[in-house]
């Protein structure tokens, strides 16, 4: 067994127990933080798969930015956690159960699959000397996925938009612009117009 | 190299014990956001070991425009859950009945 093959398996035995922690943990704050243990074994694991672009920006996107969002509503949210948890021994039998039988399920073809499978598929080339894994895929996101690319831009604004505007109340005494009285204001209504004639200076 | 057998496995793990989390914490709705945060996670994984298996770099920028997708959603889906928060002063599933489904 190679050294990346043993890497691969401590981390990934390290990401099912720390899995396990985010569904089973009491306290809603050490579930947020082990789903960023969680996160950060994928980091390691995508290195392993050599998609070494996509594990920085887990790390820095999902870590840094979603994580924390998780961790700061949880703290934010005075959650009633006895009255959240009650129904959590009733439904464990089902949940695991499915879980087991999922695994099951994946499992079996995972390992048909392996028996009947053609040998290794040709090398990857991302193995070849200097070459760059984000330099690749820039060059696939410019060119062959740039519309793509660009409609997950504007998603990504459309979701900064609906964040605030679903946050966001109104405040008593809060002084904004009505444009459209603005515009709709005429000189007459602002300003009297006194005819009076004119006075010579005595 | 590590086998692709590992990593397919790996990630029906992990899928498994996302949906088993939704059936054990199905009150408590930041629970089931992480949940759909980590079965965004084991799906990545399968695209990311074809990827790397079929020497086909399609894969990763599928990951790429999942995680922008996974990333809007939790801020859309953590906004919502405070405005439900801050109407019901709770954030339990149950009492989430106004619209009699």
């Amino acid at each position: 067994m190679s050294i990346p093959e043993i890497l691969f398996y401590a981390f990934a035995a390290v990401l099912v127990v720390a899995a396990v922690g985010v569904i089973t943990a009491r306290n809603p704050v050490h579930a947020v933080l082990f789903l960023v243990l969680t996160f950060f074994n994928s980091t390691v694991l995508w290195l392993l798969l050599q998609a070494e672009f996509l594990a920085i920006v887990l790390a820095l996107v999902y870590v840094g930015a979603v994580m924390v969002l998780f961790l700061f509503v949880v703290m934010m949210l005075d959650v009633n956690i006895a009255q959240v948890r009650e129904g959590f021994t009733r439904y464990a039998p089902l949940g695991i159960l499915i879980a087991v039988l999922v695994v099951f399920e994946i499992g079996s073809v995972v390992w048909v699959k392996h028996l009947g499978r053609a040998p290794e598929a040709a090398a990857v080339a991302s193995t070849a000397a200097g070459y760059s894994n984000t330099q690749a895929l820039g060059e696939l996101l410019y060119t062959k996925y740039l519309y793509p690319f660009e409609l997950a831009a504007v998603l990504l604004l459309l979701a900064i938009v609906a964040a605030i505007v679903l946050t966001m109340r109104p405040r008593v005494g809060h002084k904004v612009q009505d444009i459209g009285q603005q515009v709709s204001v005429r000189a007459k209504d602002r300003v009297r117009i006194v005819k009076m004639n004119s006075e010579k200076e005595s | 190299m590590i086998p692709l057998e590992s990593v397919l496995l790996l990630a029906g793990i992990l899928f498994a014990l996302s949906v088993a989390g939704i059936f054990l914490n199905r009150k408590n709705a930041i629970l089931l956001l992480m949940c759909i945060e980590l079965m965004l996670l084991a799906v990545n994984f399968n695209f990311l070991a074809f990827a790397r298996q079929l020497g086909d770099l399609d894969g990763q920028i599928f990951v790429f425009f999942i995680m922008t997708v996974a990333a809007a959603e939790a801020a859309i889906g953590l906004a919502i859950l405070v405005l439900v928060f801050r109407k019901h002063n709770s954030i339990n599933v149950e009492e989430l009945d106004a619209m009699k489904g």
